[in-house]
This record gives C-alpha cells, structure tokens and sequence, in this order.
C-alpha cells in the first residue's frame, strides 16, 4: 500500500535518510520505532509531503505521493504536539477541520467517549495539554479513511483515555485500515503493534513481528529487545 | 484558501491585539480632530504616524502569527489542501484584519467629523490606501522573513531590523547621499531611490496631494511634475503593488521547497 523508495533527506549537514526503502503492505498497526533523532518524524512527515526529500519517491496504491495534496484526504494525522489558535472554540476547530475536508465526519461518538462535551464551547489558549490532546484524537479519528498516521499518540493523555485511545485504534483496525504509530512506550507496542519497522541511522534496521525481534536480540521482554537494538548505536 | 482566510481573519479579529490596534486608531482620529478642530491638517499628522506605525505593526503581526501558529500550520498541512493556499490564506486574513483596524478605526472619528462634506476626503482616501498597501507590503515582506529563518528570535530581529531599515535607516543614507553628491543633478535619482523605499513612495504620495509640496524646494517640483500627475500616481500605485506582488511571488516559491 505504502512504498518507500531510495528516500534521501538532509537536514543542513544532518543525513537523516540515508537511502531508506520500505514497503508497508494493506491493513494492520505497524509501530515505527526508533532511537531519538533517528528519523521517525522525518519518515512520516515525507510521506505526509510536509518534508520534502532530496531524493527517492514515495508511493501510495501505486501513485507517487510527491508534490501532490489530494491523496491526503485518504489519510488521518495525528501531530506530535497539539497547538491549536487559542482564540477558536473546540467545536468551531472540529467544524472547521470537517469544513476542509470533503467527507463525513462521525465527531459525536469520539467527543462522547474522550468525554469533552464540557469543553466544546470553551477556548483552545485556555485548555490542559492532555484535553488539547484528546481534542487532537478526535480530530484525527473523526474521518473514515485508510491510512492513518499516529505521531506520539500518548503524549499526555491520562489512564482512562489511553484505554479509550488503545480501543479506538483496535477497532480501525478491525475495519482494516492501516495504522502507523511512532511512539516511546513499549507497552503500546507490544499491546497494539502487528508489525515493528526499527529505524537506525536513516535506514530499516529490522522489520518485522514482535516475536521475530524477541528471537533476533535473544530476549523475551520487548523493551530490553528494543534497547538491545539502540545499544548498537551507541557502541 | 478562502476557508483558511476566513477562518485567519476571524481568529485575529477575536484576539485582544486587533482590538487594540483598532481603538488605538480610533482614539488617535478622535484626539487629532479633537486638537487641531481642522481635517486637513489632522490628515498631515495622521500621515506621519501611519507612515511608519503600520509598517511596524505589520511587521509584529507577520511574525507573530507565523511562529505562533505553526504547529496549526502543520496541522493544516496534514488536510488534502495546496500548501500555497494555506499560507496565502493566513497573509490575507492578517492583512485584512489589518487593513480593517486601520479603515474602521480611522474611518468612524473622521465620518463623525464630517469627512464626507469636506473637500480632503480625496486625500483622506488616498492616506487610507497607502496605508492598505502599507499593510500587504509589511505583512508579506515579514512571512517571507519568517518563512526563511526558522528560529523565532531570529526571525523576530531580522524583521524589526527590516522594518528599521526601510522606515529610518534609509532615509538616512538617502540624506546624506544626496548631500555628498549635491553638486550633480540628483532630481532622477530621488525619484527612483523613493520607489525603492514603500514607506517613502507613499510618503511623496500623500505629501503631494497635500499641496505642501512648495516646501520641498526644487526636488519639490521634480516630484510634484512626476507624481502630482496622473501618470505619476498610477506608476506609484503600480509600484506599490509591485511590492506586494515580489514577495508573495517569493513566498510561493520558497514554499515549494520547505520543510515543516
């Protein structure tokens, strides 16, 4: 579905795909992991034609993704950091994101759940960085597309909407979207991820399940596995 | 791109700075027709402070809400739309807030004064479309500079010293080349280092109009012969123009390229 192909990007002096090739087949949660600075964003943020690369293309069911726009609307996004202009209500935001796109949005059910109906009439300037968060997953969730992109989705967010957060994302699943996830917390991995892809010095470490990786490192705790891959880099 | 427009302008006008800038302007009018009890001549002092405030303002406002809505940028970025109509959405909805505190805020004192039985509502108009112009040209000029300098500071310092630079600087340097080369005839060269400067064009515009242009001696006359026509006065607008046109020409081109 998702082809990655020869990806080169710099940043100044900073190399941080280094000739990338990845391909990422229909349907399931693939978790992009990685150590700091190795790329993640950069991968994502490529594919979402915010970063342009250097070199490379990149393919989406077959069509190059580059220098176009259109395709975005078979996408959802969720952003790393949640920063909304402080002067629009949260409903004015969701009416207005539902205003951008040419689609049917279901935001009622993802309100109730996250429980923001208090909020929705409230400013964004004057909301918790975990309620900008929540508003940000509704956001996200409230299209119905095949693609959907995750970036820190945890960043925040208390017990109960994390569990709320993890049931969302089984369930687009269950309707066999594809879901990328960058994220720290291994116990979102190992929970939610089909698919591992490690990322290390701009290139595909290792891909694949979790207990391929489990068997590669010759450890049985993911969190250890992963930090056994990271080691490398620092040795 | 007219979605992200209206939803600019109206996320500006709800914010306390517009209303600031806009009862500031409006108490401005009131005071200066207040104190001089004459329109004209409140239409010379308004000049002086439209000259250089709302490029300044402009400025502020440009990067201001460049950096402070980036993460919403890139949120936008992630929505099927062009990259070019996001950002030419945002430069027209600051603009037009802008121009809008500016024309209300000016407008309301001066229509309350009369304006419309008076003889200078030629002139007040033409002080209002400069400073429009002023508006587009400053806020442009500034997202370009934000657009290339991705650290705020930066960013910030490079457009103040723009700002500084076109609205005093210069004038300085056009001052004292003029008294170093007085002895050749400088009267084309004014011309054409005053069309190099927005702040200055629309400064000579207005200043012409006024008919206070006998102060200004001999260059005076140059000048009233050159813009005091209509000829003149189309090639300044279309200048003016021009300094809008240059950089949102740029900021589509640097568009194409950048990273978020």
């Amino acid at each position: 579905m998702i082809e990655f192909k020869n990806l080169h990007k710099k940043f100044g002096k900073l190399i941080v795909l280094d000739g990338l090739d990845l391909k990422i087949t229909k349907g399931g949660i693939f978790a992009v992991l990685g150590p700091n600075g190795s790329g993640k964003t950069t991968l994502i943020k490529s594919l979402l034609g915010m970063v342009i690369p250097n070199k490379g293309d990149i393919f989406l069911n077959g069509k190059s993704v580059l220098k176009k726009w259109d395709y975005r609307n078979n996408l959802n996004y969720l952003p790393q950091i949640a920063n909304f202009p402080p002067n629009l209500s949260v409903i004015e935001l969701i009416d207005m994101v539902k205003n951008l796109r040419p689609k049917k949005a279901n935001e009622q059910e993802l309100i109730k759940l996250l429980g923001l109906q208090a909020f929705l009439n409230k400013k964004l300037g004057t909301l918790s960085g975990g309620t900008k968060q929540k508003v940000n997953l509704v956001l996200t969730f409230m299209f119905d597309s095949e693609l959907i992109i995750l970036d820190e989705p945890t960043t925040g967010l208390d017990p109960i909407a994390l569990i709320h957060l993890k049931e969302i994302i089984k369930k687009e699943k269950g309707k066999g979207k594809t879901i990328l996830i960058t994220t720290h917390i291994m116990s979102v991995v190992e929970e939610l991820a089909d698919e591992i892809v490690f990322l290390l010095d701009g290139k595909i470490y290792f891909k694949g399940s979790i207990e391929a990786l489990k068997k590669q490192t010759d450890n049985d705790n993911l969190e250890h596995a992963i930090a056994n891959l990271i080691s490398k880099q620092y040795a | 791109m007219l979605k992200i427009l209206k939803y600019s302008f109206f996320d500006l006008m709800r914010s306390r700075w517009s209303y600031v800038y806009f009862i500031f302007y409006l108490a401005l009018g009131f005071v200066l027709l207040f104190l001089n009890n004459d329109l004209n001549k409140a239409v010379i002092t308004l000049m002086n402070i439209i000259i250089v405030l709302t490029p300044l303002i402009g400025t502020i406002f440009g990067v201001m809400y460049y950096y402070n809505s980036k993460e919403f940028t890139e949120l936008l970025l992630a929505q099927p739309i062009n990259r070019n109509k996001i950002f030419m959405g945002q430069y027209l909805g600051i603009s037009l807030s802008l121009t809008l505190s500016l024309v209300l805020g000016l407008g309301i004192p001066f229509i309350g004064y009369g304006l419309f039985k008076s003889a200078v509502i030629f002139d007040f108009s033409l002080l209002l479309i400069a400073g429009s112009f002023l508006n587009f040209i400053f806020v442009a000029l500034s997202y370009n500079i934000a657009l290339s300098t991705d650290n705020k500071i930066k960013g910030f310092g490079y457009a103040i010293l723009m700002w500084l630079f076109l609205a005093v600087i210069y004038d300085g340097i056009f001052l004292i080349s003029l008294l170093m080369f007085n002895e050749y005839p400088l009267d084309k060269f004014s011309l054409i280092a005053t069309m190099f400067n927005p702040i200055d064009l629309s400064r000579i515009l207005i200043l012409l109009k006024l008919d206070i242009s006998a102060l200004l001696g001999y260059t005076g006359a140059v000048f009233r012969m050159f813009f005091g026509t209509s000829f003149g006065m189309v090639i300044s607008i279309f200048i003016l123009a021009l300094w809008v046109i240059l950089p949102v020409f740029r900021m589509n081109f640097k568009l194409k390229k950048k990273d978020f």
